[in-house]
């Protein structure tokens, strides 16, 4: 006897997976949110932007070939002085496009920030089953280290793993490794909150019948923690993940803001921000105001949907 | 009852201000590096001694020298080697010893020890004696005819506190050393060091047994230091009414400040010049990405770089007008400086393509520039446009912008391959640039170039200068020499910095051309 035997054949009369899942609850709850509806929406818009950021974008704001510097300060919707070019959201004060920079900078803060939860996810997953599963002096170490951390504000944390990256990366890298270092810096910043969400969930699941079946049908911890428990805590896990987002979002933001995350020459959406707060008395408020609304956007939207998901998948607040 | 209110009120009102009226809430960029007198010698280093320690001689904000521990000063009549200064008398130290001739000379054989950062000042003189207590003397090796220019920023430090608190060696900053020095103070100045946290606060409060009492308006009983590295904080903190002094207005926020109410803003063109400087010396570059060779070893490169440079449009955009471009590495305040060479530079991309392709490098090549983000004014957003100008050229430079405590170690020590730096000149001679930045790195002279460069002719011209009495046979070697440093192409020269102090108008002060406030000058309205 397989496993395969086990499955269901193929039933013709079976929804297909696409009105499967059009009918599902979790859809039903969607449509019936507006408030979710938009923000989806906000965020589908965005992430494209970002992605598909060299075909929209009208410049190319990291290749400072292309730059010229007279164009500095140009406000939006108005032709530069000097060199009668047009931007559309104004330029910096490098001359920089400030709505290519926008979108490329978004590139930056998404890539990071999903970067950083899926690092944290995976991290904080397996050290939660681990400790759940095993218990005893595993689950001590694993859990006491996590409490420590949850004593230390993430972004200092995180501040604190930039400043020794940076410290032993060799200077002519630094650049490239900027953004992998900070992918790591919140990702170790975040996994807390993940393993124990995980953990907690582990300990109910494992006393289930389903899992004392499985064991003694003989299947390995591993196993048993893979394909039994995990896929019954990844409901949390999912909500977790989107709000992490947004939060990493921030994170990356923040740290730019202050100077350790992506340099200047290849700016994010915090770094862009933290230019412009250098103008904000001198009147080009197109540079800090413009990034700082798609920060807003994004990390409110993102926000809103982890919201919605942590209400729509919790049964106890339906 | 309301009156009495009112009046009561206004009472504690006027107080209130008398009280708070006589601090001045100063702000800057940067911090001071080390309270060591002689440990660095760096403008805001100077700035924050100088109202704690003094030296023989200083000067006023035209320039002018000034008496200061010393009264009188010249060369000796009858022997042109020998300078005489004449000291202040019945001046005392901050902890209440004398102040005499013994001071002076431990102050100076400390100041010409290899740690000191103001040994390339002092490199003609090689005898100092106490004659009285209130007379010294300076043997120099040659006839010195501006020893005087030299000696306004060497601060006397008092040898028995010094001795006994074990601090007669000079701190080595680069090195990262810390000693008691360079925490602690025992000057002879208008102001006592009472707390200092260093890059966070520092205060000082006056000397009420201060020589100048009744020579200056020591109107300012309080000074109360704050570095703000971030631009838009430090004129919101002026424009609050946080601060009532900042050295720095960003070029952005002049008119804003100069607009407000009680509020504005004194400028001058400041004995200060912005430059990148170039490492030709090595034999392959740290973090550059060609093997086994130095771009920069190649005059072609160093010339087509300073061709991309577009330094117009660094002042119209970056300094929005609020600097001077330059063509040489010294302001028009020094001697040595002429129109022709400060204008000598102008922008020719295709050409500098041209010399890059001459050069082998028409591919262009990548290399690091290393930039301070707290000293000059826009010293970072200078860097970044400079990366978009090199760009053009094909050099792809690599931006790593630091503050400057730690950027000046890596000149000093001799490890950039491309930085910035900016110099000014307190002696208001060219021997001062070329002590610290044309001759070969020494023991003596050359701590500040991490160029590399080095060459046996230019050091015996440079070393010839101190000691050189013909004016006119001097001034042409000063100006042999400039030709050897703009033909070589050591330093692309950005260009003078204009300084823009913003004050509240409390505060009354001329502006400093080498941006050195003294709070002793200083008159409270």
């Amino acid at each position: 006897m397989t496993q395969t035997e086990l499955r269901p054949k193929a039933d013709p009369a079976r929804p297909s997976r696409f009105s499967r899942a059009v009918n599902s609850d979790l859809f039903h709850s969607f449509r019936s949110n507006p408030v979710a509806v938009v923000s989806a929406i906000v965020v589908m818009v965005l992430i494209l932007a970002a992605v598909f950021a060299p075909l929209v974008a009208p410049h190319d704001p990291f290749n400072p070939a292309t730059l010229n510097l007279m164009n500095g300060f140009t406000p939006p919707g108005e032709a530069n002085a000097f060199t009668g070019d047009f931007f559309v959201l104004g330029t910096d004060d490098q001359g920089r496009d400030v709505f290519s920079t926008i979108l490329y900078g978004m590139r930056i803060s998404l890539f990071v920030g999903f970067s950083a939860v899926l690092f944290a996810m995976v991290l904080g997953v397996i050290l939660g089953l681990i400790a759940g599963y095993v218990g005893g002096w595993v689950e001590t170490i694993i859990m006491r280290i996590a409490d420590i951390q949850l004593t230390f504000p993430a972004i200092l944390v995180a501040m604190l793993i930039f400043g020794i990256a940076k410290g032993i990366t060799p200077p002519a890298y630094r650049d490239q490794m900027a953004i992998w270092v900070l992918i790591v810096a919140i990702g170790l910043s975040d996994w807390v909150q993940f393993a124990r969400v995980v953990r907690g969930a582990t300990l109910v699941e494992k006393n289930r019948e389903y899992v004392q079946a499985a064991k003694i049908a003989g299947r390995s911890a591993f196993s048993i923690m893979l394909r039994h428990i995990l896929p019954n805590v990844m409901n949390s896990v999912l909500v977790i993940a989107t709000i992490s987002l947004a939060l990493a979002i921030i994170a990356e933001a923040t740290l730019s803001f202050l100077g350790v995350g992506a340099p200047p020459t290849k700016p994010s959406l915090g770094t862009l921000i933290s230019i412009g707060q250098g103008f904000m008395f001198s009147g080009e408020w197109w540079i800090l105001i413009f990034p700082a609304l798609t920060l807003l956007a994004l990390a409110l939207s993102i926000n809103l949907l982890g919201d919605w998901l942590r209400d729509a998948l919790n049964p106890k607040l339906r | 009852m309301k009156t009495t209110g009112i009046l009561a009120a206004a009472l504690l009102a006027s107080t209130a201000l008398s009280a708070s009226a006589e601090t001045v809430r100063w702000a800057r960029a940067g911090d001071s590096l080390t309270l060591d007198p002689h440990a660095q010698n760096e403008g805001p280093t100077h700035t924050l001694a100088h109202q704690i320690y003094e030296p023989l001689i200083i000067r006023d904000y035209d320039g002018a020298f000034e008496p200061a521990l010393a009264t009188e000063w010249g060369p000796k009549a009858d022997d042109p080697n020998v300078w005489v200064f004449k000291l202040r008398e019945g001046v005392t130290f901050h902890d209440g010893s004398a102040f005499t001739a013994e001071d002076v000379v431990f102050s100076f054989e400390r100041a010409k020890t290899p740690d000191s950062d103001m040994k390339e000042l002092l490199t003609s003189i090689t005898e100092i004696r106490a004659v009285d207590d209130y007379t010294v003397e300076f043997v120099t090796d040659g006839p010195n005819p501006i020893l005087a220019n030299n000696v306004t920023n060497l601060f006397i430090m008092d040898k028995t506190w010094t001795e006994a608190n074990d601090a007669t060696k000079v701190q080595d900053y680069e090195g990262g050393e810390t000693t008691f020095a360079a925490a602690n103070t025992n000057g002879t100045g208008p102001f006592v060091l009472e707390s200092r946290e260093p890059d966070v606060k520092t205060v000082l409060t006056q000397n009420p047994d201060y020589w100048g009492m009744d020579t200056f308006p020591m109107e300012v009983t309080e000074v109360v230091y704050t570095p703000i590295q971030n631009a838009a904080t430090r004129v919101a903190a002026l424009l609050s009414g946080e601060v009532d002094f900042i050295q720095d207005v960003p070029v952005q926020d002049l008119g804003r400040v100069g607009d407000t109410e009680g509020l504005s803003v004194k400028s001058t063109e400041q004995n200060r010049t912005i430059f990148f400087g170039l490492n030709l010396g090595a034999d392959d570059l740290e973090n550059d990405d060609v093997d086994g060779a130095n771009p920069l070893a190649d005059a072609k490169v160093r010339k087509a770089m300073n061709m991309a440079l577009n330094r117009d449009a660094i002042k119209q955009v970056v300094m929005r007008g609020q600097s001077v471009p330059a063509g040489m590495i010294a302001p028009p305040f020094v001697n040595g400086w002429t129109e022709e060479m400060d204008g000598s530079v102008s922008t020719d991309v295709e050409a500098a393509k041209a010399l890059m392709e001459e050069a082998g490098y028409g591919d262009g090549f990548s290399i690091q520039l290393d930039c301070p983000n707290d000293r000059y004014i826009n010293d970072e957003a200078i860097c970044q446009a400079a990366v978009g100008m090199f760009a053009q050229i094909g050099i792809t430079v690599n931006l790593d912008s630091k503050p400057k405590a730690q950027h000046f170690p890596l000149i000093a020590n001799g490890t950039t391959d491309f930085f910035m730096l900016g110099w000014g000149v307190p002696t208001y001679d060219s021997e001062y640039v070329f002590n610290f930045l044309v001759h070969t790195k020494g023991d003596e002279r050359g701590s500040w170039n991490a160029t590399g460069f080095s060459d046996a002719g230019i050091d015996e011209k440079i070393v010839s200068l101190a000691s050189e009495t013909d004016l006119d046979a001097r001034n042409a070697t000063i100006a042999d020499i400039w030709s050897t440093v703009q033909e070589e192409t050591l330093y692309l020269p950005i260009h003078h910095q204009v300084l823009n102090w913003g004050m509240s108008d409390m505060v009354g002060t001329a502006v400093d051309p080498s941006d050195s406030p003294k709070f002793k000058y200083f008159t409270l309205n």
